[in-house]
């Protein structure tokens, strides 16, 4: 411990048994703060508690919205179905994700990097406390049918203004609690001087970073365009630009749901599963690789838009495709984590390992399904992204059984499995046997549900049906009839789905209040003892920062400034709902 | 930084298939002239009713031009204009159409015919209409509460069977 400088600098000139002594030293440093501070833990709650609430009403949400679709069913009371979609979006794309997001991460950088200072954890909860008042204002005017727009909000539909303040209140928040998050990572680098930070933090502030950066555009659009707009300050507005801003946001914002997925991946489940991250610079780069080429890729949802010429549209298609390569990285780490694993574990043959892998621990299974299911997501990813192959999904609702495999599989499967540790661990509780075979069952009802309603999707959107659409005949259209069984299908997988909710809900209560007093372990896998030094140039935060913001600039730049100079007036608003 | 030998492999041949892949991509498009729809064409949303060719929307033969017919569709809450058309089976098409008031979708059911509808600019897309039969034109992008209530016809006829019907 006294000499981690020293044997760092044995790393870099020989390799091998001077390597394990280093990473020995890490592992004493870190055993002494393997528990989150209790402080940290309450903060880290608060926000599981608002997302968990997401999770129950959003989902309530989306079983009406299949029922109704499904063409059996009515709303009663005058209640709108668009309202109803504007609910789901909203609590489930942004609240449920966001929210559990930064209570995850709050919990990361405490437990790796160390206790948040005072200063830190008081703008945790400023943070916190801005995004939940954005959260309470949006949901209001939602109920009130003041703002049945969708989550996605495209003028000239126009909403009430106290909505769109909600929505710049939550995105400030934000901005708020990964500023605390990213201090309490710098203050670690100041303590300890040259050497790469804990791999968990190092993560969590890339997230952060990627986040912050693509979320200036949706709050550019919504402090200079719609609010000024909505307020009636000025009469128009600009309706691509404002799109554009928004996907400039929107798609980050999905790698933002995923790289927590992947923290758990790469740092949580090789210790679950009794083994070692395979590489930690690999682990880094692949991250880095992320922040790159996530946000000059917004056109790839604005392909058959007009006015965006089509040399641009390319550009960022294949800007959008380089994320291949950090998900390859991705999934050769993880198959090489598990092939360890078994091997080390006795395992001879070529796929044998795979027995040897921890089938009935619940912390490891239900995450795992999120990865398999990251295949078929990620392929149909590829084909929504393929410049012209776009026009045959776009706006189908392959679209939407598209990212119910991402987020609502993979993305939320991951969460779920992390919940098992995490909350008790917060709570200090422990996992119960019960609870872990309950949580088994439940990932398998999920995995069920999902598999029906996601895979309905898929066909019925290739044949044309439309997504965020209620319920219709078309006029008694003979192709819309052959739609109907396909959006049964989806109101029988949805109504397992919401079954899975009601089930994740109760484990939730259960490790949150009920589940016996004790210590359950967070864990946080180390370095394989083969590894390398990590290089210092992964947090050479400058130059990283540097090359994203000139591949945004290259993206966007000529776009942009054809659409000041040879767009349309603008847009008056509408209210149609 | 050290990367593993397999690693290297895996990586190598997910590059190569992923250049492979984007030359298709770009090959089509640059070369065979497969791009989406993304017309750089402007009008004042207000007056669409009375600028050309939006002042007489429906299908019409044209010569000298890489198209055989226009099909100009005008769309607005929560309707398109007018909402039944007929080409015949071969022809190509361009596709021209443009929004009064919201966003809007124009999409051919079981087609890759699918385009925004944006105020202010005209949506463009040409195509050979080359499967016979009737075809849903709906609105894909949400626009209010009638949304679903959006929808035209697109028949394709084979001119042999038309004639032999009459």
């Amino acid at each position: 411990m006294k000499n981690a400088n020293s044997s760092k600098q044995d790393g870099r000139t020989a390799a091998g048994i001077i390597l394990k002594k280093s990473f020995l030293t890490q592992g004493l440093k870190t055993e002494k703060r393997e528990t989150v501070d209790r402080r940290d833990a309450k903060l880290a709650m608060a926000h599981i508690y608002v997302a968990m609430t997401a999770l129950l009403l959003g989902g309530l949400a989306g079983l009406v919205q299949v029922m109704v679709r499904s063409g059996q069913f009515q709303l009663p009371f005058g209640i709108g179905y668009y309202q109803v979609l504007t609910v789901h979006g909203i609590l489930l794309g942004l609240i449920l994700t966001t929210f559990f997001i930064f209570g995850f991460q709050i919990s990361a950088v405490s437990r790796t990097a160390g206790t948040l200072s005072d200063k830190q954890r008081f703008w945790g909860w400023t943070g916190f406390s801005v995004m939940t008042a954005g959260t309470i204002m949006a949901a209001v005017m939602v109920l009130l049918n003041e703002a049945s727009v969708l989550y996605t909000f495209y003028a000239p539909l126009m909403a009430h203004w106290i909505f769109y303040l909600g929505l710049a209140f939550v995105v400030v928040g934000s901005w708020i609690g990964a500023f605390a998050q990213i201090a309490r990572y710098a203050q670690w680098k100041r303590e300890n001087g040259k050497q790469p930070g804990p791999l968990l933090s190092f993560m969590v502030v890339v997230n952060n970073l990627m986040w912050v950066i693509c979320s200036i555009g949706v709050a550019v659009a919504v402090l200079f365009q719609f609010l000024p707009w909505s307020l009636g300050l000025v009469e128009r507005i600009d309706v691509l630009m404002s799109r554009t801003l928004f996907w400039y946001f929107g798609h980050p914002l999905v790698y933002f749901w995923l790289l927590p997925a992947y923290m758990v991946w790469y740092t949580i489940i090789p210790k679950i599963i009794g083994g070692k991250i395979f590489s930690d610079s690999l682990a880094r780069l692949s991250f880095l690789l992320f922040l790159l080429f996530s946000i000059p890729v917004g056109f790839h949802h604005q392909l058959t838009e007009p006015g965006i010429d089509a040399f641009w549209k390319f550009l960022q298609v294949v800007l959008t495709f380089m994320v291949v390569i950090p998900s390859l990285m991705t999934a050769f780490a993880m198959f090489a984590t598990f092939e360890s694993v078994g091997r080390a574990k006795g395992a001879t043959g070529l796929f044998s390992f795979f027995k040897k892998l921890p089938w009935d621990d619940v912390r490891f299974v239900v995450p795992f399904i999120g990865m398999v299911a990251f295949i078929p997501a990620g392929a149909g990813g590829i084909i929504n992204a393929s410049h012209q192959m776009n026009q045959v999904i776009h706006n189908t609702i392959w679209v939407t059984g598209h990212f119910h495999l991402t987020v609502a599989t993979t993305v939320v499967l991951t969460f779920f499995g992390a919940m098992y540790w995490l909350i008790p661990h917060l709570t200090g509780r422990k996992l119960t046997p019960k609870l872990n075979r309950l949580g088994i069952i439940q990932g398998i009802v999920w995995t069920v549900g999902m598999s029906i309603m996601s895979g309905a999707m898929h066909i019925v959107g290739l044949m044309g049906a439309p997504r965020r659409s209620n319920f219709s005949t078309y006029g008694g259209s003979e192709q819309a009839a052959e739609w109907v069984p396909y959006q049964l299908a989806q109101a029988v997988g949805g109504t397992i789905l919401f079954i899975g909710i009601v089930l994740i809900i109760y484990i939730f209560l259960q490790l949150a209040f009920f589940a016996p007093k004790g210590v359950q372990e967070y864990p946080v896998a180390e370095v394989s003892e083969g590894a390398q030094q990590t290089p210092m140039f992964l947090e050479n935060w400058k130059m990283w920062i540097t090359i994203c913001v000139a591949l945004i600039l290259l993206a966007y730049t000529i776009p942009f400034i054809d659409m000041m100079q040879n767009g349309p007036p603008g847009s008056v608003g509408y209210k149609l709902w | 930084m050290h990367i593993h030998k397999y690693e290297k492999w895996w990586l190598t041949f997910g590059i190569t298939c992923l250049v492979v892949f984007l030359s298709i991509v770009g090959f089509s498009a640059f070369h065979a002239g497969a791009h989406p729809p993304s017309a750089q064409v402007y009008i004042n949303q207000e007056h669409v009713d009375e600028i050309a060719p939006f002042d007489n929307p429906g299908v019409r033969k044209v010569e000298g031009e890489e198209w055989d017919y226009e099909v100009v569709v005008v769309a607005a809450a929560f309707m398109y204009t007018p909402n039944e058309f007929e080409v015949p089976l071969g022809s190509k098409v361009k596709f021209i159409a443009t929004t009064k008031d919201v966003v809007h979708g124009f999409q051919i059911a079981g087609t890759n015919i699918n385009m925004m509808l944006e105020p202010g600019y005209v949506s463009e897309f040409v195509t050979t209409v080359d499967k016979p039969g009737e075809f849903l034109i709906l609105c894909n992008e949400y626009c209010g509460v009638g949304h679903t209530a959006m929808s035209a016809k697109l028949k394709v006829v084979d001119p042999d069977e038309k004639r032999e019907q009459q």
